[in-house]
């Protein structure tokens, strides 16, 4: 009953094991182990197939903070199987080449618990019904991103990438986040099913359109939308089996994901329409003209993913013109649009994840990737170069690859909208014609991949290796890709029917009521507006493609101190320069200055607080007498205290202050709290332990030179601290400003099973809290042990290079 | 300087298990009177601090030849396990249950998971504790 759940469990759980395995068992790749869970899944994915396309959906519930209305919900639909059956499906063959592609010398326990936690992470994602639970995953896929990207630790460009990423995906997930708190706030509701049912009630709330555009950063930036792509390119320092598996077929596609799951809450917006499809457009407009300028094979892929992207996204943004009216004979057909960006999210998964393989192989077996080194490759590598023509093709939009059907379906939703007139008429037939020059620079950049690597003449004395095909275990992986991308050509209905189509019942729910929304793919569809302008794009790219050495001048235009990159290094630069000299401004290295500001600030939170709420009412009337022996005690603590003050030695010092704290053990006895005098006591004298320990290492005690008027300030400071503290203990019994929450817990017994109140709050009221506690605590220890232990010793090589 | 502390050993020897049955003592009574997992740990701490003081580091690190930063991690690893087990028994994270039982010596006694959870936390305190005091000293 439990199965979805557990399917995004077992990742995390393998990913715990890995290490162990490796440690145990040295003799087999560890990769296999790997590929044997995320096979498995895929497997047991492939099973809900017919009743998801048969229109069931599957809905698990683990209860985890109820009272907030946190649960970790699990809900399976069209949609999201699509996203699960690519992250298995595509990790599952990733792991394969990987298995070839990293040597055992590498740290491969990190590496595969990395991506088992991504592969959990990215499950999890897509999964979660509560937005709170899949804010949590979204974060983790970011986190197991930048642990891969920084797989090379020691190159200075890896750890710059995955600094990056890190950066801009959690920025956008922090307003996602925000993005759902709003929403929560409007409807009540942490679960997006239950928020898409009742999304028409709110949708004039003036919170609304805020938290769609926080939404939609979040996306945006996981999904490199233009300009926040930036940190794509970079991400490419990662290995390449990471790059195909996270930065092209599934990571970045979370963004898309979210689009598209949210489509049925926000899409009846005019605003979501037009951010949506100008963002994507621009970024499919953008990422293809960049891609052409590169030189580097997993560059120019970077920029086509990041094209890609644009397009599928864009294609969410026309299909919810499809809502903005409301549900007509006429609205339906924008629904293609939607239907076209599943198809073409698939397609990219296949094409694109085969070949970045394609270029892993290059690099691998040749040693560059740079094309101005390569060429000639084809008659040397022919397996690869047949998957490189295959994946390039289809991404160009040419029969017989999947790739074609898809591209003709983005031309026909970009017709569809300026033909019926849906939105402005010069914005609206913009859409076609930016759609058309964008894939024209996508066919010019996808000749260059293949023509410049694997035509041309062949420099052996610019390699590092002599160029040979790749041992078969690399090419399994991309080979497979490649056959489905052909497959996918002769048979789009299969996926059709039995995927797509139940899929987008979850992104227009009120449609798919009246309306089978599915589409019948056909390769030939007459000739019509789509295939001329498929034409034109394979005249006008061919021409592009050979005269690309005269107008490659045009890129100076935009040259690279006016990108996004730089402008992100300068903020970069700029925060770290504020920063410092904001935090050096008051970190002076003193303890004596920190007391001074913790001090200062609790006399105007306490005091101020005190004044404000007009708490200051004391009356010690119906207070207990003081005995003598309390008397006594506080008599010496006093002295004590004062005495600290004139302490010659340090060692003294300590033990005087060990006094103060056995008398309040002494009072918390008197007062009959004999749990607080059991921990006081062992706190006090494991700390005196501690404080003779750090002893050893402190500079002799003497007296220091302060000017006489901090002294004073000083003085000042700790007599109001002193004076604050007890108006508090006096006032305390008396200014209530609200009702006591102890009667609640005064029947622990009967609700805990315990007669000690303190450890039933502990350890089962409040049990989040200690259990976080117990958490910190280990950090901490840890902390203070790496602090101390391993810092690197002088004779210690430098393993980074700049 | 090595001063000869034979009196002090002699005593530590003896107290320390003392000190440990106290420690056990207050672990197991935390449910209904004073005790509990964190001052259980605690005092087991001073318990192993002591044998530090009075003994030199390495002869207790072979009698007790434990790696506490281990002990922590264990101790963390059951208190959030205990968590999650709840939510395979359908309930929310962290729930806690307790039942009474007829044990054959021990007559009616209360059987609870807090117990589990609690020993969670001991550890970490007696892990952490110790590897901060002993990271400190051994830094000469």
């Amino acid at each position: 009953m439990l199965t979805v759940n557990l399917a995004i469990i077992i990742p995390f759980l393998a990913a715990t094991l890995v290490p162990v395995l490796h440690k145990k068992i040295s003799r087999i790749h560890i990769g296999w182990f790997v590929f044997i869970v995320s096979a498995a899944l895929f497997a047991f994915l492939v099973r809900y197939i017919p009743r998801i396309a048969s229109g069931e959906t599957f809905l698990y519930t683990l209860k985890w903070i109820p009272s907030y209305h946190i649960n970790f919900t699990t809900y399976m639909d069209g949609l999201s199987l699509i996203f699960a059956l690519l992250i298995t499906g595509i990790g599952a063959l990733v792991t394969i080449y990987s298995i070839y592609y990293l040597s055992s010398n590498e740290n491969l326990s990190h590496f595969y618990t990395y991506l088992l936690l991504f592969m959990g992470a990215m499950l999890g994602v897509v999964f979660s019904d509560n937005m709170m639970v899949l804010y949590v995953f979204w974060e983790l896929t970011s986190i197991s991103s930048f642990l891969l990207i920084a797989f090379w630790y020691h190159r200075k460009r890896s750890r710059e990438g995955a600094q990056k990423s890190l950066l801009i995906t959690v920025t956008g997930g922090i307003a996602m986040l925000v993005g759902f708190v709003m929403l929560y706030v409007m409807s009540g509701t942490m679960s997006v099913r239950e928020v898409i049912a009742t999304v028409s009630t709110y949708s004039e709330h003036s919170l609304f359109i805020p938290a769609m555009v926080l939404i939609l950063l979040g996306a945006f930036t996981k999904s490199a939308q233009f300009p926040f792509h930036i940190w794509l390119p970079t991400a490419m320092e990662a290995p390449t089996p990471v790059s195909a598996y996270l930065h092209s077929a599934t990571m970045v596609k979370a963004g898309i994901y979210l689009v598209a799951r949210f489509t049925p809450v926000f899409g009846g917006e005019m605003t979501w329409f037009w951010m949506v499809t100008g963002v994507g457009l621009f970024t499919l407009f953008w990422g293809s003209f960049n891609a052409i300028r590169q030189t580097d094979l997993k560059a120019l892929l970077a920029y086509s993913t990041i094209s890609q992207l644009g397009m599928i996204m864009s294609m969410f943004g026309m299909s919810s013109a499809a809502l903005v009216n409301g549900y007509s004979v006429d609205s339906v057909i924008f629904t293609q649009a939607a239907f076209a960006a599943l198809f073409h999210l698939v397609n990219h998964s296949t094409f694109k994840g085969a070949l970045f393989m394609v270029v892993g192989i290059v690099d691998h077996e040749l040693g560059t990737r740079d094309i101005r080194r390569l060429g000639g490759l084809a008659t040397l590598m022919p397996i690869t170069f047949t998957i490189a023509i295959i994946g390039s093709f289809s991404m160009a939009g040419l029969p017989p690859f999947n790739g074609f059907l898809s591209k003709e379906m983005f031309f026909q939703v970009a017709v569809n909208i300026s033909e019926f007139n849906f939105a402005s008429d010069t914005w609206s037939t913009l859409i076609p014609v930016v759609a058309w020059v964008a894939s024209i620079l996508t066919f010019v950049y996808c000749m260059i991949f293949v023509f410049k690597t694997f035509l041309g003449s062949y420099q052996e004395e610019k390699l590092e290796h002599p160029a040979h095909e790749a041992p078969y275990g690399m090419l399994f992986s991309p080979m497979i890709l490649g056959a489905l991308v052909v497959l996918i050509f002769f048979f789009p209905n299969v996926l059709g029917d039995y995927l797509l189509r139940p899929a987008m019942s979850s992104i227009f729910p009120t449609i798919a009521e009246n309306e089978d929304l599915g589409v019948h793919v056909i390769p030939w569809h007459g000739f019509n507006m789509p295939l001329k302008m498929t034409i034109g794009v394979i005249l006008l790219g061919i021409l592009l493609f050979i005269s690309l050495r005269y107008w490659k001048g045009i890129y100076k235009m935009f040259p690279e101190k006016w990108s996004f990159n730089t402008l992100y290094g300068n903020i970069l630069e700029q925060l770290e320069a504020t920063s410092n000299t904001v935090t050096n401004f008051y970190m002076t290295g003193h303890l004596r200055d920190y007391m001074v500001y913790i001090y200062s600030f609790f006399i105007l939170a306490v005091g101020g607080m005190l004044v404000i709420t007009n708490t200051l009412v004391f009356n010690i009337e119906g207070n207990a007498s003081i005995s003598s022996l309390e008397g006594i005690i506080a008599l010496v603590m006093m002295i004590a205290a004062v005495t600290i003050l004139f302490a010659k030695s340090r060692l003294t010092a300590i033990l005087l202050n060990s006094v103060l704290g056995y008398g309040v053990a002494i009072f918390f006895v008197l007062f009959r709290a004999p749990d607080l005098a059991l921990t006081q006591t062992v706190v006090e004298t494991v700390s005196t332990v501690l404080f003779l320990a750090a002893y050893y290492f402190l500079p002799e005690w003497k007296k220091e030179d302060t000017r006489k008027r901090s002294k004073s300030v000083n003085l000042i400071i700790s007599i109001l601290v002193g004076v604050i503290f007890t108006v508090v203990a006096l006032a305390v019994q008396n200014g209530k400003l609200f009702d006591s929450i102890s009667s609640y817990y005064e029947n622990s017994y009967e609700l805990a099973g315990g007669r000690n109140i303190v450890n039933t709050i502990l350890g089962d009221f409040r049990a989040f809290d200690t259990m976080l506690e117990v958490v910190v605590l280990l950090i901490a220890g840890l902390g203070v042990y790496t602090f101390i232990k391993l810092k690197a010793r002088k004779e210690d090589a430098s393993v980074e290079d700049k | 300087m090595r001063t000869n502390n034979v009196i002090l050993r002699a005593v530590v020897k003896l107290v320390v298990f003392i000190i440990l049955t106290l420690a056990v003592y207050l672990f197991l009574s935390g449910h209904h009177s004073p005790g509990g997992g964190f001052i259980g740990g605690l005092v087991l701490a001073s318990a192993f601090v002591l044998l530090f003081i009075a003994f030199d580091i390495e002869t207790v690190r072979h009698a007790i030849p434990f790696d506490f930063k281990k002990v922590a991690a264990l101790g963390a690893f059951i208190s959030v396990s205990t968590g999650f087990a709840s939510l395979v028994f359908g309930e929310a994270f962290l729930t806690q249950a307790f039942d009474y039982f007829e044990l054959p010596f021990f007559g009616k006694t209360e059987l609870s998971t807090v117990t589990i959870f609690e020993s969670g936390v001991a550890l970490v305190v007696v892990g952490v504790v110790v590897t901060i005091i002993l990271s400190i000293v051994e830094d000469v």
